[in-house]
């Protein structure tokens, strides 16, 4: 297959690199960049597992082609660790015991980085909806939401 | 507040997890994390597209021309059998195919997409056989056998297939005379459940990576509950010796049973034994997560029960018919936990129970979370509220009347040990104000309340194992080794406060060694069965009392003290006697010279603990009576309080209570974050969950058919209530509480629903949808 040559910022340093035209923006950064706290969990969009921003705003990274993303900004959990409010998501996360297996975690910290970062003090209902699209199959969520919160008001 | 001082503070306190700051920065690795360079391979798996045919040929000629495949494997190069407690299965079906998904033949090659393009080129002719769907079809006498060579399989010694039929174990139980008592009963209810098959559904699909080098040793990375019994079970089917197999298991994204035992990770290794030096990685994808992993199977029960007038249960008759799958690997021994727990946490004097595990054509049962009690449960505590309810008794009051207490004789004959449950009863029952009328809710609405009560057992071998190592480095940390695994419930968070209050060290100075790895790691039978924090944890705590003894012995020979007046605070090692002091890193490693440095006492400390139950004893084949049947049971319960939209038939959760006797909560939040996951799991299983088969072929396999709990399924209110009273031999009394949570759900909210507006459904979902019709049917 042809390659295609893009450049993507990630994590605020530029990367140039080739990519065949199906690669998911997902598999470029676990595979082409060794990124791998973005997980896999679906690959159709429908579990939240990849989450990343894109441009600041969240997406899963499995819907999204590599070559669209030349040209953009791409953040991932790696890079966001580094900045509020998500440590201060992270804190809470730790605190509360908002994390079991961890699987989900990086893709669920994403979506609410960037909630958090539209709407500094959401109610339960727009945190709840904000992770909607992030599914936990341990924590049964009440422990994440109440992290949220918890961050929201530090 | 301690109230017991033999107790140590680490024990019951909130400790916060040991693995949090590695998940919260995507830097917890992962089995697909791991990296192996460029001469990694891919497989993809050729897959039957019938529930039940012959194999007449397989051709694999074009896909290995295919440029990039490197290796190509069929059931021809694979003649064992595999299997827990049942052999019957092959790596790779050899003469017959018994399911839709089952492995017929891998690729492995340079790429994913070349591996599935060279599926493609694997031509397969089948002859198609009839096939059965459900357990009750698979029992009769004309039904087509699936397992014709069933009488010639290795089978354990608890287990009893029946060649000849399709019934892969028959349990029994025989305890007094149900046929001699029902006419003394007051009220008898007699009811009929189907409760469907759902899958696991961790976030984190099945993925496995083998190599195998050029001494013929295989190392297998995977993402595992199990890495000890897949060793030995992957090393039994390909005739290999288990120490010439050593599994590497990372953190695992999930598991709930699906990743106990071999599911998938047989495949990889037979491809990388064509492929020397190359590792071999399969990932299932989600699809192939839904219908070719082990399900939790389905099942068909049937139940009798009677009491009499004041309401004491006189007699149970339970037949359940389990619906095994294709093949079996945990299911045979479910079917023996639904048996030997099949009266539920009652006491009754007369019971007659028979457990089948039944051969079908439809995805292989394995053990989920709970393994078979929710499903056992689900029918039982709906009759116990219709028969309280038969005798116009309060329904709380009828389960405390009923619930089994210390020395009852159980089911099996093993005597009762004590527990908590009608503490968790009372709990559990006053959180939702049981009694008092629910709050006015719109008129298109309706409110019920509905309770339910669990047991359950560590489903296990008699002789399970569990072992730890305690290792002190040179600045007085710990490195503590155990072959249990961190799934997610917080083990090795546990395992850590454990050796930390035994040994007298603060719990940040202990690091457990992950991950897990059969070569370096000490044995643990399996991360399975709620048995971790028990038997694990014992291991722990003698592993650490074997460190103490150790480092007592250095320092009262040092000091020239007695052992009796030493002790270590903080890990500082004090002498009550003479009151001098040391700390740990002083002298860990390299010991303590003598005075004037003439000579020196000690040297590298490392401790070791082992832990095996050795009292359970075997039941008789016809009667299902012996001394001991299991190590214990955890019990507890769960209230609901639900509203219902007569609209729409949806339901809300407004309060989901759960009480459950854990004997000794080591870390209550912990405890409590089982408690709040699994009642989420188990209201999804109660109202979305269903795989929904077509010749047995699943229909669902996404997240949009198959819909799991989000964010906005949650109760608007979760308790958790813990109740401690003591095991006898768990660590300060510890028994284990990571299935249970979700056991009793299912029926607690039909007794909810039923509360509401009267109907009871012959299983779950309890969609939307379903009550609706219901409803209609009801002409409410």
């Amino acid at each position: 297959m042809e390659l295609i040559k893009i450049q993507v910022t990630v994590n605020g340093s530029k990367e140039i690199l080739e990519v065949p035209p199906n690669l998911s923006l997902l598999n470029m950064l676990r595979e082409n960049l060794t990124l791998t706290g973005t997980k896999s969990g679906c690959e159709a969009g429908e579990c939240g597992a990849c989450t990343v921003l894109l441009e600041g705003e969240p997406v899963n990274s499995c819907m999204v082609l590599a070559v669209e993303c030349s040209g953009l900004s791409v953040e991932t959990i790696e890079g966001l660790s580094q900045e509020e409010p998500m440590k201060k998501l992270q804190k809470a996360f730790m605190d509360l015991n908002a994390i079991q297996c961890g699987f989900c975690t990086p893709g669920m910290l994403i979506s609410a980085f960037a909630l958090l970062r539209r709407n500094p003090d959401p109610s339960d209902e727009e945190i709840k909806i904000a992770l909607l699209g992030n599914l936990c199959r341990c924590t049964g969520y009440e422990r994440i939401i109440s992290a949220v919160k918890k961050a929201a008001r530090r | 507040m301690k109230v017991n001082p033999n107790i140590p503070d680490l024990i019951g306190a909130n400790v916060q997890r040991v693995d949090v700051q590695e998940k919260v920065t995507g830097a917890a690795v992962f089995t697909d994390d791991v990296q192996f360079g460029r001469n990694l391979l891919f497989a993809r798996i050729k897959r039957s597209p019938h529930p039940h045919a012959i194999i007449k040929s397989i051709d694999t000629s074009k896909a290995e021309k295919l440029p990039g495949v490197k290796a190509v494997a069929t059931g021809a190069d694979f003649p064992n059998r595999n299997g827990l407690y049942l052999k019957d299965k092959h790596i790779f079906a050899r003469d017959r195919v018994r399911f839709v998904g089952e492995p017929v033949a891998g690729i492995a090659a340079v790429s994913e997409e070349i591996a599935e393009s060279a599926l493609d080129l694997i031509e397969v002719e089948y002859e198609i056989l009839p096939a059965v769907f459900h357990p009750i079809d698979a029992i009769k006498p004309d039904a087509p056998l699936i397992h014709p060579d069933l009488g010639k399989y290795e089978v354990a010694n608890f287990i009893f297939p029946k060649p000849g039929t399709n019934i892969s174990n028959h349990f029994k139980i025989r305890k007094g005379n149900p046929d001699k008592i029902w006419a003394a009963c007051t009220a008898v209810v007699n009811r009929k459940y189907y409760i469907p098959h759902i899958q696991h559904v961790p976030i984190e699909t099945h993925v496995a990576v083998a190599k195998v080098d050029r001494t013929g040793k295989v190392t297998l990375w995977s993402s595992s509950q199990s890495p000890f019994a897949q060793r030995d079970l992957i090393a039994k089917v390909l005739g290999m010796s288990p120490s010439n197999v050593r599994v590497i298991a990372n953190y695992v994204g999930g598991g709930f049973g699906c990743k106990a035992g071999v599911t998938m990770e047989a495949l990889p290794v037979a491809l990388a034994l064509k492929v020397i030096g190359h590792p071999v990685k399969l990932r299932l994808t989600r699809e192939e997560e839904f219908y070719t992993n082990f399900v939790r199977q389905a099942l068909a029960i049937e139940l009798k029960i009677g009491c009499d007038k004041n309401g004491n249960i006189l007699a149970l008759e339970n037949t359940m018919y389990w619906d095994g799958g294709a093949s079996t690997e945990y299911g045979v021994n479910i079917t023996r936990a639904g048996g030997y727990s099949c009266t539920g946490p009652y006491d009754i004097p007369h019971v007659k129970a028979d457990s089948y595990c039944v051969y079908t054509n439809n995805t292989i049962g394995g053990p989920y979370r709970g393994f078979g009690m929710s499903e056992l449960h689900t029918g039982i505590e709906q009759c116990v509220d219709e028969l309280a309810e038969a005798i116009g008794m309060d329904k709380v009051e009828f389960r405390m009347l009923n619930a089994v207490q210390d020395g009852d004789i159980l089911a099996t004959g093993m005597i009762m040990h004590p527990t908590g449950i009608k503490e968790c009863i009372e709990k559990a029952a006053h959180a939702v104000e049981w009694g008092k009328p629910s709050e006015p809710c719109p008129p298109n609405k309706r409110r019920g309340k509905g309770i339910a009560l669990m047991w359950k057992a560590p489903a296990m071998p008699p002789n399970p194992g569990s072992s730890a190592t305690i290792k002190l480095n040179e600045d007085g940390t710990i490195l503590l080794g155990v072959g249990g695994q961190e799934i997610g419930q917080g083990a090795f968070t546990v395992a850590a406060q454990i050796a930390a209050a035994s040994l007298g060290v603060p719990v940040e100075s202990i690091r457990v060694v992950g991950p897990v790895d059969t070569d370096y790691s000490p044995y643990e039978w399996q991360t399975v069965a709620s048995r971790l924090t028990w038997s694990m944890g014992n291991a722990v705590k003698a592993a650490a009392l074997d460190t103490r003894r150790q480092i007592f012995e250095i320092v009262s020979k040092a000091w020239s003290e007695d052992i009796k007046d030493l002790t270590i605070i903080n890990g500082l090692v004090i002498s009550k006697a003479s009151e001098r002091e040391i700390p740990l890193k002083d002298f860990a490693v390299y010991g303590i010279p003598n005075k004037d440095f003439e000579g020196w006492v000690g040297g590298p400390i490392y401790g070791r603990g082992s832990f095996m139950p050795n009292y359970v004893t075997g039941l008789d084949k016809d009667t299902g009576q012996g001394e001991r049947a299991v190590v214990h049971y955890t019990t507890g319960a769960q209230a609901f309080e639900i509203e219902i939209d007569l609209d729409s038939g949806k339901i809300e959760i407004i309060h989901a209570v759960s009480a459950f006797d854990v004997g000794r909560a080591i870390n209550p939040d912990l405890v409590r974050a089982q408690m709040e996951g699994g009642i989420v799991q188990g209201i999804s299983s109660a109202l979305f969950e269903q795989m929904i088969f077509k010749d047995g072929q699943m229909q669902n396999p996404n997240f949009v058919d198959y819909r799991i709990a989000t964010t906005v399924d949650l109760p608007k209110r979760i308790d958790s209530i813990i109740v401690e009273v003591p095991q006898d031999d768990g660590p300060w009394g510890a028994r284990g509480v990571g299935e249970h949570p979700m056991v009793p759900t299912i029926a607690a909210i039909a007794n909810a629903i039923y509360d509401a507006v009267g109907i009871r459904m012959e299983g779950p979902p309890f969609t939307a949808e379903k009550i609706f019709t219901h409803l209609k049917m009801k002409g409410s």
